[in-house]
This record gives structure tokens, sequence and C-alpha cells, in this order.
């Protein structure tokens, strides 16, 4: 199966990213990996595993859930009670396997949610997982067994119980333990698609009937699917609650499904792929953009949006679609006619970021007492200037791209037909 | 007197007030070729979607192979041993050519729901893919997405994809509509080929196919069985030939 | 008995509000396929821009401007989005209305700031209708009544007695057979979403002073009007309306009831001693659940009969 040994190269490299990256950035007065940055990286590898799971159901199964930050808070909360048994010495189980448990606990509830809401389809089976997650975060606010109410249950994560006798007190050692498990997690997920199972969810997504007049029955696919889809999502939250040592009702709020949602789509469902760069990039943006405007909520409400209508098949869909192009070597066409689209592209995104900053210190910025500033020099929300340039790089930069990417389109259906031409076979398109 | 393969009793469909199949017996032989004709809307396809359980019966009986049928959903219907085409032609688009047929052949070769069986060492199910696929002439096309095929081809792959579980019943929903006239003429020999020992049944407008493929012809009319027997005889009947000659415009 | 009066009561008002967003919902779910995630937003566009206009305007004004600013918002939408979304599949359309939520909600916030609206009752209406056991009601809460019977009263009209309602209808249950019959199904389509968030954003210039107009409120509102559209079942208005009606009324009297499961039990001599999970939800009244009925009842609902209360198909 020459796809699966093609790719092993992109996995060793994403692991050795991953282990050395926080060695760029050490701090040589404190000794130690900055902190932010180890921060960070842990949230991608939690958010990898939650967008991967989740495009277990979306993208592999054509199943619409809007529950499943269910499983990864519940996940979250079994991890909590499950460490808090192993400090009190009642659970003998090294902190390496603890992440596991965590996942078989939201297995066990993927199972009885998963075997409700498989029973529809489509819209309805969306309803049942929206009812879900909406009963099982109001649930997590009110009983205080278990939930701990509005507080949340903390934990102490320093157990004592390692196989590789680490204590788990030091961030970096969480890190490598969360960085261990995701790439278990994902490798998994990875394998998954390439079983019988795997294989029919695609079927079923393709085409629900066929597949049920081929032996199939395509219910049991699905909800064999939403159980083990639930398994991983149960895994990243076990390590959430590890490296947050708390976990509240907002793990498995109604937000977290939004982002697994955002991250899967905006990634790529197609793509194995796609969903790990769509965490990346979301909590790359969440991180870094939020520090420095409070509208990021904007930008990647709108940025998804545009995929939708342009790009449904995600970030990643969109590069895979360069391959035909790559194999025939003829990428380098393409160099200008992209300068031409990003110039203008740049010139949109700057008027429209100017525009929704200054809304937004105008209203909201004002109340606070904030004021907009762009390389420390401060911006008057009130004088015309501003608006101005804004407004005029966001319809005069529009204009442009769009006169761009018909010059693009052009070229790019032209590379198509030719590549087509030559091969004489059938080449994937674009989206 | 052996079990018939398939036997229909009495069945009637109505959806609403709306009786579309209104009384139809039928009993086909095992090994046997079975056309089934009619002009349109007499509820060919409809009688197609009772006996493969895609739509429930409003009254009557539907056996296989001995063995009631008609209350089953159609994943249990299919592993009982019958295996369907559909009109508008039925794949899995985003999958390979490859992998469609390979997923046709899972649950008869035993894999059912494994996820921990990597699909990649399975060798003897991907040789018997590529058997299947140069059978059907398709092996070129391995790699390509099944809905990149042209019309032809993809219908070469329904039929391939129907026949692969092993079923001893196949039924085929026009499988040649659509089709040019070469086009045709390497399907019915596809058709012949891959369906030999099996018991087929076929509804068709093409009645150059019917008459040279069928050892047997049912004629339906608005929902009603008006002829059933072997070719010529169904030819002669003058009731087949009003109702296909005789008021054209309703 | 005072209570279950006064309770009746409110929860008819909370319930025909309900019913004001819901049946937009029901109209556009029913005819187009598509669950519109925004339309608890559009409802928050309609008490905000209420209460600009009422500032500078007046109230009865705003009642007529805000759901025609609305209802062209949602045709906008409908047109330079959806339609150019719907030919990229199911999942997509509701995708593209999911994202819509969060440029609303942000969009609001820049907008009118993050603070809630001081948007009040006018005061014309502002006075006790009748008292009721020593509880006055409002009359505002007579006047939303008005409203919503009225929008209920204008909407079955239209439906019922206009060609574009009968085509409506026709389109509402069999969407393909209408198409097929040659109605511009694409234009039908616009007016269908435009109507329904007109109607969202009546009931947001009601509400918006009912409830308190803030950033907040698509959220709050937005999953109980699923619950009510799913419950009610597709193709039904009648079914969206008694949904609507037994909605408002389990949550208004929820909040009233102080039992609990254990108090079905407790005539007969059994307590209970321990104190974990299983106890708490069995001890817990009624009236802090309240939140989660609803939530129950639809996936009950989901489970066992999809099509809801009256609908005419399968969700």
């Amino acid at each position: 199966m020459t796809g699966m040994i093609g790719k092993s190269w992109l996995w060793v490299a994403a692991v050795a990213l991953a282990v050395l990256l926080p060695w760029c950035f050490y701090d040589f007065h404190t000794g130690r990996q900055s902190g932010f940055v180890l921060s960070m990286l842990g949230q991608m590898g939690m958010m990898i595993i939650l967008a991967l799971s989740y495009n277990m159901l979306l993208g592999q199964s054509g199943l619409f859930s809007l529950c499943h930050a269910t499983f990864f808070g519940m996940g979250g909360y079994a991890m909590v009670h499950f460490l808090n048994a192993a400090g009190d010495g009642d659970l003998p189980v090294p902190m390496e396997l603890m992440p596991l448990l965590a996942g078989l606990a939201s297995l066990a509830l993927a199972v009885v949610f998963g075997y409700m809401a498989t029973k529809q389809r489509a819209t309805a089976f969306a309803m049942i997982t929206l009812g879900i997650g909406e009963l099982m975060a109001t649930a997590a606010l009110m009983f205080h067994h278990f939930f701990g109410g509005e507080g949340g249950v903390s934990t102490n994560r320093t157990i004592n119980n390692s196989l590789f006798g680490l204590t788990y007190g030091p961030s970096i050692q969480v890190y490598y333990l969360i960085v261990a498990w995701t790439f278990i997690a994902a490798l998994a997920m990875f394998f998954l698609t390439k079983t019988p199972l795997g294989r029919m969810a695609n079927a079923t997504r393709d085409n629900f009937e066929r597949a049920q007049f081929m032996g199939y029955d395509p219910r049991m696919v699905r909800f064999l699917q939403f159980a083990l889809s639930g398994l991983f999502a149960g895994i990243g939250g076990g390590l959430y609650a590890v490296t947050y040592e708390i976990v509240t009702f907002d793990a498995l709020a109604a937000p977290l499904s939004a982002n697994a949602l955002l991250m899967a789509y905006i990634g790529g469902t197609t793509v194995f792929g796609g969903p790990v760069l769509g965490a990346v990039l979301i909590t790359l943006l969440q991180s870094g953009v939020s520090l420095m405007s409070n509208s990021w909520l904007v930008y990647v409400g709108v940025l998804f949006i545009c995929m939708v209508i342009f790009a449904p098949s995600g970030i990643a869909g969109l590069i895979l679609g360069h391959r035909p192009i790559v194999r025939a070597g003829k990428l380098g066409q393409l160099v200008v006619p992209y300068i031409r689209v990003l110039i203008p592209g740049l010139l949109l995104v700057l008027g429209f970021v100017g525009l929704v900053e200054l809304t937004s210190f105008l209203t909201i910025g004002a109340a606070q007492g904030k004021t907009l500033k762009l390389n420390g020099n401060e911006i008057d929300v009130h004088a015309t200037m501003p608006w101005l340039i804004s407004a005029v790089a966001l319809i005069g930069g529009g204009a442009w791209l769009w006169l761009e990417a018909r010059y693009f389109r052009r070229v790019w259906d032209g590379l198509m037909a030719d590549l087509k031409a030559a091969d004489g076979k059938a080449v994937r398109v674009l989206a | 007197m052996s079990t018939p393969a398939l036997s229909i009793r009495e069945i009637t469909k109505s959806f609403g007030q709306t009786a579309i199949i209104r009384g139809v017996s039928l009993d086909i032989a095992a090994g046997e070729r079975h056309a089934i004709i009619g002009p349109n809307g007499a509820g060919k396809t409809t009688c197609f979607n009772l006996i493969s359980g895609r739509f429930p019966i409003t009254s009557g009986e539907i056996h296989l192979n001995g063995i009631r049928i008609d209350h089953l959903p159609p994943h249990k219907i299919n592993r009982m041993g019958l295996s369907r085409s559909f009109q508008i032609t039925s794949i899995f688009q985003r999958l390979s050519v490859f992998e469609n047929v390979r997923c046709a052949l899972l649950w008869s070769r035993g894999y059912r729901y494994s996820f921990w069986s990597p699909l990649w060492r399975q060798r003897e199910l991907n040789e018997q893919a590529d058997v299947l696929l140069e059978d059907l002439n398709l092996h070129t096309r391995r790699d390509i997405p099944a809905g990149l095929l042209s019309y032809a081809e993809q219908r070469a792959l329904e039929i391939g994809m129907t026949i692969a579980g092993g079923a001893s019943v196949i039924l085929l929903d026009e499988p040649t509509a659509g089709m040019s006239n070469t086009e045709t003429d390497y399907a019915m020999e596809l058709i012949r080929r891959v369906t030999k020992g099996k018991t087929l049944v076929m509804v068709e407008h093409d009645m150059k196919v019917v008459f040279d493929l069928a050892d047997v012809i049912t004629v339906l009319v608005y929902g009603q069985v008006i002829a059933s027997g072997p070719p010529e005889a169904v030819r002669a009947n003058p009731a087949v030939q009003e109702a296909y000659l005789g008021a054209l415009v309703e | 008995m005072e209570i279950v009066l006064i309770s009746l009561l409110n929860g008819l008002v909370y319930g025909m509000l309900l019913f004001m967003l819901a049946s937009g919902l029901t109209l556009i779910f029913s005819m187009m396929g598509v669950l519109n995630f925004a339309h608890a937003s559009i409802y928050m566009i309609g008490a905000y821009l209420a209460f600009t206009v009422s500032r500078f305007i007046g109230f009865f004004p705003a009642l007529i401007i805000a759901p025609i600013l609305c209802g062209l918002l949602g045709a906008g939408i409908e047109v330079w989005g959806l339609r150019r979304v719907h030919q990229n599949g199911h999942i997509a359309e509701l995708l593209f209305t999911f994202g819509l939520v969060f440029i609303i909600q942000r969009g609001v916030q820049m907008t009118w700031g993050m603070l809630p609206m001081a948007y009040r009752v006018p005061q014309i209406l502002d006075f006790p209708l009748f008292t009721l056991f020593g509880a006055n009601f409002p009359a505002y809460r007579g006047f939303m009544l008005l409203i919503s019977a009225g929008m209920l009263l204008g909407t079955w009209l239209l439906l019922k007695k206009t060609r574009v309602g009968l085509i409506i209808q026709a389109a509402l249950t069999h969407p393909q057979m209408a198409s097929s019959l040659g109605h511009n199904v694409p234009a039908v389509f616009t007016i269908v979403f435009a109507g329904g968030c007109l109607l969202a954003g009546l009931a947001g210039v009601i509400g918006g002073n009912y409830q308190t107009t803030e950033p907040g409120m698509a959220d709050a509102m937005g999953p109980i009007v699923f619950v009510v559209v799913v419950f009610g079942g597709l193709g039904s208005l009648a079914g969206c309306f008694i949904a609507s009606i037994i909605m408002g009324m389990v949550q208004t009297f929820a909040v009233v009831i102080d039992y609990s499961l254990i108090d079905l039990v407790k005539p007969l001599g059994i307590s209970i001693t321990a104190d974990n999970l299983l106890t708490e939800i069995l001890t817990v009244p009624v009236s802090r659940i309240g939140a989660l009925l609803p939530f129950a009842m639809m996936i009950l609902m989901l489970l066992f009969r999809p099509r809801g209360l009256l609908g005419t198909r399968d969700t």
C-alpha cells in the first residue's frame, strides 16, 4: 500500500518537529523552555486529537455531530476523578496509561449516546447530538457530584506513578506526554481508515443505500465510528485534565464543539491530515491573534464562510489539488499568477481587518478604555483618515482581486486541461 | 418441482391512497433469466424496490429460496443472497474504482465491521478485486475516483459491484439505460458472462436486450402482470401488443 | 392555584414568543431543508435594531421598520450566500449558517457594545393590565400576545388565502413537486427565507424588552427554538404552534415545581441517606433542571417519532 509508506516521512517530520520545537524557545536565563510556547503546543496536541476524532464523523462518515465536545469533556472529568483516586492510592495505574482510561470512559458514554443518535440520519442525527450536547453541558453546571457544578473539579497530577519515573510536575514532561499520546491517537485513527470499518464508513458517507445492498448495515457502521471517535476525543480530554488540573463545563460546552468543527473543516475534511492543519492554524490564531485583537472570532467566522463557499475541501484539499501540477513539474507556471492574486488579496484582508478593528475600538474598546495602536502609534478611531484608508483598501483590493482571480482561474483551468490531454486519464480537480 | 429462487405472492403497494402495485404474483426459477418489461410508470422499479427491501409491501409475501423476506431490511436480504443494481447509477463517487469493488467484496469474504485488520495486507481480497476489475475491463481506471468515470464505465462498475458479493439472485434495473449501441452490446456480453449460473431478473426497455437475454418475460402494466412466458409467446400476446401499441396518448 | 394560573399565562406569553421565532425557522427548514443556525441571531438583530430605532423615532415605528430590515437582511443572505453554497451540498448549507452565527454575534458586539441595552417597554404600554391573585400582569405581555396572535393570523391568511401562500404550502410538503410544476422555486425560497427572518426580527422587537437585549440572547434562545421546530415536526405550522406552547409551558412551570423524582417514592417510606451523583439526580428539584427538559424531550421525540408531533415528512 504505497500511500501508507509514501507519507511516513511526513509523520516522522511532524513528530520530530513536535519534540524539538520547545527547545527552539529555550530561555537560557531561567533554564526552561518558554512556558507560553509549551502551553500553546500542548493545546495544539489536544486540539489535533479533537479535530481528527471529529473528522472521523464529519469527513469520513458524513455525520454532522454537534456534541463532540461532550466526549472530550467527559474524558476530562473522568480523568480528574481517576487522578484523584490514584493520588489517594486507590488506582494503581501509571500516568502514561491514564489517558487511555479517560478514553475508555468516554467510549462507554459514546456507545450509549451513539446508539441513540445513529438511529437517525442527516439532520435528525445532528439535532439529537445538539440535544445531547446541550443536555450534558447543562447537567455539568447543575450537578455537584462528578461535575462539581459551576466550579468544576480539580486534581493534582503528581500521582507518583510512572513507567519512566517521571513526576509530570514540570510542563515539559506533560508536553511530551501529550506529544506521545497525540501521535498514538493520530496513528490509530489513520490506521482505522484503512480497515474494513473505515472504508465502509466512507462508502456509507458517499452512498447510504448502496452500502446496504452490499450486506452492511450502515447504521452499525456509523454507530461504531461514533463510538470510536468518542474514545479518541476522551483521550484528548484526559490530556486536558492532566495539563490544567481542573475541568469545568467549558470542556464540554457548545463553543468547543464548534471549535472542533471549525478546525476540521478549515483544515480540510477530505484529507486525513486536514484537521491537523486546521487544529494548528486555529490554535495559532487563537493564541496569537486573540492577543492582538479581540475580534478574532469575526476573522475565523469570515474565513470559515469563505471556505464553505469557495473551498469546501479545506486548506489541505486546496494544497492537494496542486498535486497533478506538481507531478507534471509545472508548478513554476503558477508563481506569477499567485503573486498577482496575493497582493490584492492582502490589500483586501488589511482593509477588512482595519474596518473591523476600527469599529471594534469605536464601541467596545471605548467602553474598555483601550485605544487602537499600530506599531506603537495610537490611531484615533474618530478621525476619518483611518476609515477612508481601510475602506479604500477593502473595496479597491476586492475589485482588483476579482479581476486577478479570473486570470488565475484561466491559468489554472488551462494547466488542468493540458495535463488531462497529456495524460489521457482523468485528474483530480480543484476543490 | 424445486423451490423457486424468487417467489412473489399477490404483492400490493400503495403510497398513501395511490396504488402502484395492484397484486403481482411471480415465480422465478433458479438459474432463470427473467425480464420485466412494461410502459413507463407500470411499477417495474417499484417491484424491484419491494423485493430488495427498499420499500415495505402493503400486502402479500415475498420468498427468497423458500425463506420469507418481505419484512426484512435491505442489508439482511442482501446477506441472504439477493443483490441489485439501480436505475440511477449508485456507486461510491469519492472512492477509487478499485475500492468500490473491494467494498462490494468485503462482507461476502467475511470481513464484517473489523477495525483491526488492515486492508492493504489482505492479499487474496485485493487480488480478487483486481481480477473482477479485469473482468469489467476497468483495470486501467483502477485508482481513479469512481465519480470521474464515463457513464458507461460507471454502469459497468455498478454491475460489477452488484455481482461481486456472490449473490445467487441478481436484480438489474435498466442496466443499459442511456447507452449507445456498441456500449449496449458490450454490457450485454458482460451481463451474460457475470451472471452465468445465477438467477437474473432484469428490468429493461431495450427490446433487443430483452429478447436476446431473457428466458422468460413478464409484462407489467399499471401495477399488474398482463402476460408472462417465453419471449415468442409474449411477443404474440394480443394484450401485450395493445399495451404497447394501443392508447399511445393518455 | 394562583401559581398555576399565573404560570399558565406566563407560559402562554413565552410560548407565543417562541412560536414567532420557531415558525419562521419551520418554514425555512421545511421548505429548503436548511436548518438556519443563524435564526436566533436574526432575532437578536431585530431586538437591537428595534432598540436603536425606538431611541430615535419611537417604539411603534420600530415595530414595523426593524422586522422589514431583518427581512431584507435575510433576502441578502439567501441570494448572495445560501444560494451559492447550495450546490456544495446540504452540510455546506448548515455550515454556512453556522458560520453566520459567529459573524453576527461579533458584529452586534462591535456595533452596539458588549453591555445589555436599555431597551425598555414603551411607557404607553407600561402598566398592569390586570391583577391576578395579587400579582400584576403587565399590559406589555398582553400586547405581546396580541402581536403574536396577529402574526399567527396574518401568516395563516397569507398561506391559505393567497396564491403565493398556496405555492409556499405546496413547497413546504413537496418541494420537488412544486419545482417541477414550473414555479420559480428559487424566488420562492428567497421570499420564504426573507419572510422567516422578518418573523424572527418581529419576535426580536417585542421579545427584546421582555428579555434582556444583550449579545448573549441569541445563544440563550437558539437551542430552544430548534427543539420546538424539531418537536413540532417538519412541514407543519400547527405542530410548531403546539410545540411552542408546550415548551413554553414546560419551561415556565418547571421553575415553580419544587418536587423531585424522590418525591414520587417518598410516600412509600423510602428515604435517601447516601450522597452521590445518583442521589443527586433523584433529589434535584424540577425547578433546577428546567433548562434540561426541552432537550430531553427533543431527544425522546427524535428517537421514537422522528416526524415530530404533526410533521408530514421525516426530519
